[in-house]
């Protein structure tokens, strides 16, 4: 890594991720050494020693891009959240979690509580003195504090003001790429910033649109779960299959990865430019497709999709206009 | 909040401007009272109704989302009825799957000659989210840093 102060400096941490945003971001090559020769990387905890106090002692928007992944779970994560803040020019909402929650924003279906229980006791949790967490602690030694588990999962923006958005779980590696790019060539002044909320290194339309699958007229007379099915027709629309295929409400950007496997899209591009809640627009599409008209039928069809709610919101729960299931904060 | 005594439901209702709403309006012409908890609102078509005005409305405050149209087989737009009906009972599923009472979103068909039939169903309705308590869902605040009131209190292990 070079420390030369005249650069400008590069930031890049993990809140409620599972890591594979940081993957992405080495795997875009040898365009990492473009990073390197334009960027000084000051803190970057997955790939260098850094200590949050250096960031503290650093000048308030002095780094120049930082690339934030992850949701806001817990104490610490919603700390650097404001602490990147504060000091970073641009921050970049990087990756489903930091956008929309992502996986780890499942957990606003479940009481905290409960996800505690499903951590530390579980009959797959190895802990026969039911050990729990403490947040403070009174060690002889000295305090103990670890971060406070927080009651939801949040986006980066239900925390602190963003300045971009790059969807994807994780954001394809050359879309990450161009968006490294743009931001050097800006720096270079030969390019100019999409205004701030943009959203970078994603399309404005669905994945549908960058599917090479043949698209007729839908009819759906029955969903199937896509491990049950024999043959897959190769060149036919998923959803047309009665494959549950969340492409429909799904923002472009990934190149349709997952349907030219062979795969149904299951949504992690987030909603497409101009969709407010991305269950209800995929609940929209869905239900337009059924063929059927008497409601003992339709509910049949239904059957098929065992679980609506993971469904229509693998992804985009913790930005969902509802923000969690009604179990996670309603009293009992 | 006593439930039935001081909880007054409040209501969203989405109605077709080829029949329902045209009931509403002859209930009120014919001076027929229903519960003053609904608000409606208008929609060329129960096939206009998108899923997002639901959440919203549930988001937003609402007790419960009513949702009305055509008969199945008179809908103005041929068949948009029946696309209310699938997405209608998609979104049951859906809510049911966040933790939501699944009837506290009800689909009624009403023509524009059944201004009492409409105005007994919305008091049906009312009578049933009254039963089921308030929902009071959280005000998230937006994009603000402000946590929702349960969410203030800490989570202990």
């Amino acid at each position: 890594m070079s420390t030369n102060g005249s650069k400008p400096k590069f930031a890049m941490y993990w809140a409620a991720s599972c890591g594979g945003c940081e993957i992405a971001v080495l795997n875009i090559g040898e365009k990492i050494l473009d990073v390197d020769a334009n960027f000084d990387v000051v803190f970057w905890p997955v790939a260098m020693d850094a200590k949050y106090k250096d960031v503290e002692a650093m000048e308030d928007g002095s780094i120049t891009l930082c690339l934030f992944n992850g949701g806001i779970r817990n104490d610490e994560n919603e700390h650097v959240a404001r602490l990147l803040r504060r000091k970073s020019k641009i921050l970049v909402a990087f990756g489903s979690c930091a956008t929309e929650g992502c996986i780890p924003g499942l957990a606003n279906l479940s009481r905290p509580q409960e996800v505690l229980d499903t951590a530390f006791s579980t009959i797959s949790t190895d802990n026969p003195q039911g050990v729990r967490p403490i947040f403070d602690y009174a060690a002889p030694e000295g305090h103990i504090h670890i971060p406070v588990f927080q009651p939801r999962v949040r986006t980066l923006d239900q925390v602190v003001p963003v300045d971009y958005f790059m969807p994807g779980c994780p954001p394809e590696s050359h879309q990450i790429a161009a968006v490294v790019d743009l931001v050097i060539q800006a720096l270079h002044g030969q390019a100019e910033l999409p205004p701030p909320g943009a959203t970078l290194g994603a399309g404005p339309s669905t994945c549908c649109d960058e599917c090479p699958r043949q698209r007729n007229v839908k009819a759906i007379k029955q969903f199937v779960r896509i491990q049950d099915l024999e043959t897959i027709d190769p060149t036919l629309c998923l959803l047309e299959q009665g494959i549950p295929c969340n492409g429909p409400a799904t923002r472009s950007g990934c190149g349709a990865l997952c349907p030219k496997a062979g795969a149904q899209c299951i949504g992690c591009y987030g909603p497409a430019e101009g969709v407010v809640d991305y269950g209800a627009r995929l609940i929209t599409a869905f239900a337009s497709v059924i063929d059927a008209t008497d409601p003992a039928e339709i509910e049949r069809i239904l059957d098929g999709i065992p679980d609506p709610a993971g469904q229509f919101y693998r992804f985009n729960l913790a930005r969902s206009l509802l923000r969690a299931g009604k179990s996670a904060w309603s009293p009992r | 909040m006593l439930k039935n005594e001081t909880f007054e439901p409040v209501i969203i209702g989405f109605t077709c401007n080829w029949c329902s709403y045209r009931a509403a309006d002859l209930a009120g012409t014919a001076r027929v009272k229903y519960s003053p908890n609904v608000r409606l609102i208008r929609l060329m078509c129960s096939g206009r109704l998108d899923p997002t005005f639901v959440m919203k409305a549930l988001a937003g405050g609402a007790d419960g989302v009513l949702i009305t149209g055509c008969h199945p087989g008179e809908c103005h737009y041929l068949e948009q009825n029946y696309k209310a009906l699938r997405r209608y009972l998609l979104l049951r599923r859906t809510l049911g799957g966040l933790g939501l009472e699944p009837q506290r979103l009800k689909l009624i068909w009403a023509s524009a000659a059944e201004g009492v039939r409409l105005a007994h169903e919305i008091d049906r309705f009312v009578e049933e989210v009254r039963a089921l308590g308030p929902l009071h869902w959280p005000q998230w605040n937006g994009r603000s840093a402000e946590l929702a009131e349960p969410e203030k209190a800490e989570v202990t292990a």
